[in-house]
């Protein structure tokens, strides 16, 4: 019981300072591109979150497979980012094929942005955090969910602050991505104060 | 010997084998989930610029090539490719170009260098949005034609001219993609059923001696076409007479009596031209 206790202590937290802590856009700094390519609109912004964070699980769950099953037994290790960059490709191919689809409408609404991604760093940077970390399956599982919800959380509170600038009065050399960028760099520095929640 | 073989070919085999898999799988699924796509968007794709501007209002040359195919936009609706893609793309979609064009554009000014006056002399860039910005151009009108051609660029097809200081709408060539209307930055393009020929050529909404002292061939509101007309077309709001072409019937009676020659036939010779003769 005691242990039980511990294993769910130890999901909650590293799901937790997956979210908070070290999330991707607002302290990793990953996934800009559609952090501030996509936020325009809070519905646009909710679905790119949802797929990057889709594509992270998948991505991550097949990355860890293939490195502990293909790479790791023939010391293979140095193949690590080339092998998980075909795996994202290819996932990515496969859920815009499946999306267009089953779903036209999420693929209408993601359009370019599914194709970015394939180079989206943040879903790089996931797995090879995983590696890094030595997370088994079941912890791979649960970082790369709570880091796919940061994503998406983070996508959807910065389209919310992105909808209400566009509203307001904003002197003309800060419309646009310059005053985006500013907000970004506020709503980061908000983020920053959960540094330190967990004790390491 | 032996080793080294082993230690470039167990990674190539394993990261090539990986690809292998995945892309047969994507072969798969590109079989198994493939959507059936209108074909003549991809025709209709092929046969446009490319360039992706925008300028059609689509998002793009891909979406300018859904839009025709679904109907929602002219075949001429894509103004960089002008007639060419236009033609392409009508025969592409099985329609007639001509069909699709019912409307034509109208420059309603008929100020002419000779008629209309100047209340001061413009040296700047030869642009009607930038002379029109100072002081309402150098006309005496301020809603006269500025004749720097600010239509003419914008027409795809060539169907406008400037002739004595007035833009004219070459009618054969006209498509009615109205790339002029919104080029115009005194508003004066319209456009108007083909067949239409009688217009009055003038925006201004000055009172008469206003109207006249800045230009022989303005519409001075004297209402005398209103009362002519047969079919009750014309109305004058704002010291100008308006001629509502789903009621004109071609007749010509308000021509022959309007005494500026503001009312005129598309094509026809004006009084004031012949009387400068």
């Amino acid at each position: 019981m005691n242990e039980l206790g511990t294993i769910v202590g130890q999901i909650i937290i590293t799901m937790l300072s997956a979210i908070l802590v070290e999330n991707l856009v607002l302290s990793r700094f990953l996934g800009m591109c559609p952090f501030l390519g996509v936020t325009q609109k809070t519905s646009t912004a909710a679905g790119m979150g949802v797929a990057v964070a889709a594509v992270l699980m998948i991505v991550a769950a097949l990355a860890w497979i293939v490195n502990v099953t293909l790479l790791v037994p023939n010391n293979l290790e140095f193949l690590q980012t080339m092998s998980y960059i075909l795996i994202i490709a290819a996932v990515v191919q496969f859920l815009e094929t499946v999306l267009r689809k089953f779903i036209p409408p999420l693929y209408k609404a993601l359009g370019i942005y599914l194709p970015l991604i394939t180079t989206n760093c943040a879903v790089l940077g996931i797995p090879l955090i995983n590696t890094q970390r030595g997370y088994d399956f079941g912890m791979t599982l649960v970082y790369t969910l709570g880091a796919g919800l940061g994503f998406a959380m983070a996508l959807v509170l910065f389209s919310g602050v992105r909808e209400r600038m566009a509203k307001s009065d904003i002197p003309a050399s800060l419309q646009g991505v310059s005053g985006a960028l500013f907000a970004a760099t506020l709503v980061s520095m908000s983020f920053f104060g959960f540094q330190g929640l967990f004790a390491k | 010997m032996n080793n080294i073989f082993l230690h470039f070919a167990i990674p190539a085999l394993i990261l090539g084998g990986l690809g292998l898999v995945l892309g047969l799988i994507l072969a798969y699924s590109a079989k198994a989930f493939a959507v059936k796509v209108d074909e003549r968007i991809k025709f209709v794709r092929s046969v446009l610029p490319g360039a992706n501007c925008g300028a059609c209002g689509q998002a793009g040359c891909e979406a300018f090539a859904e839009a025709a195919v679904e109907g929602k936009v002219k075949p001429s609706g894509c103004p960089v490719g002008g007639e060419s893609v236009a033609k392409n793309v009508a025969a592409i979609l099985g329609v007639e170009l001509g069909d699709s064009v019912s409307t034509v554009a109208r420059v309603a000014c008929g100020g002419t260098i000779a008629v209309s006056r100047l209340k001061y002399s413009y040296d700047g860039i030869k642009s009607c949005a930038a002379a029109g910005a100072l002081h309402n151009g150098p006309k005496a009108c301020a809603f006269g034609c500025l004749g720097f051609g600010d239509c003419v660029s914008a027409c795809p097809f060539d169907a406008i001219v400037i002739e004595n200081g007035v833009a004219r709408i070459v009618e054969e060539k006209c498509r009615s993609c109205e790339a002029c209307v919104a080029a115009c930055p005194k508003k004066l393009i319209s456009m108007v059923p083909r067949g239409k020929n009688f217009v009055v050529a003038c925006k201004s909404t000055q009172k008469g001696p206003a109207t006249k002292k800045a230009c022989d061939v303005g519409c001075i509101g004297c209402s005398k076409c209103v009362k002519v007309c047969p079919h009750d077309a014309i109305t004058v709001v704002n010291n100008l007479a308006r001629i509502d072409p789903a009621l004109c019937q071609n007749c010509g009676e308000c021509v022959k009596v309007c005494p500026t020659d503001a009312i005129h036939e598309i094509g026809g010779v004006l009084r004031v031209e012949s009387k400068a003769v």
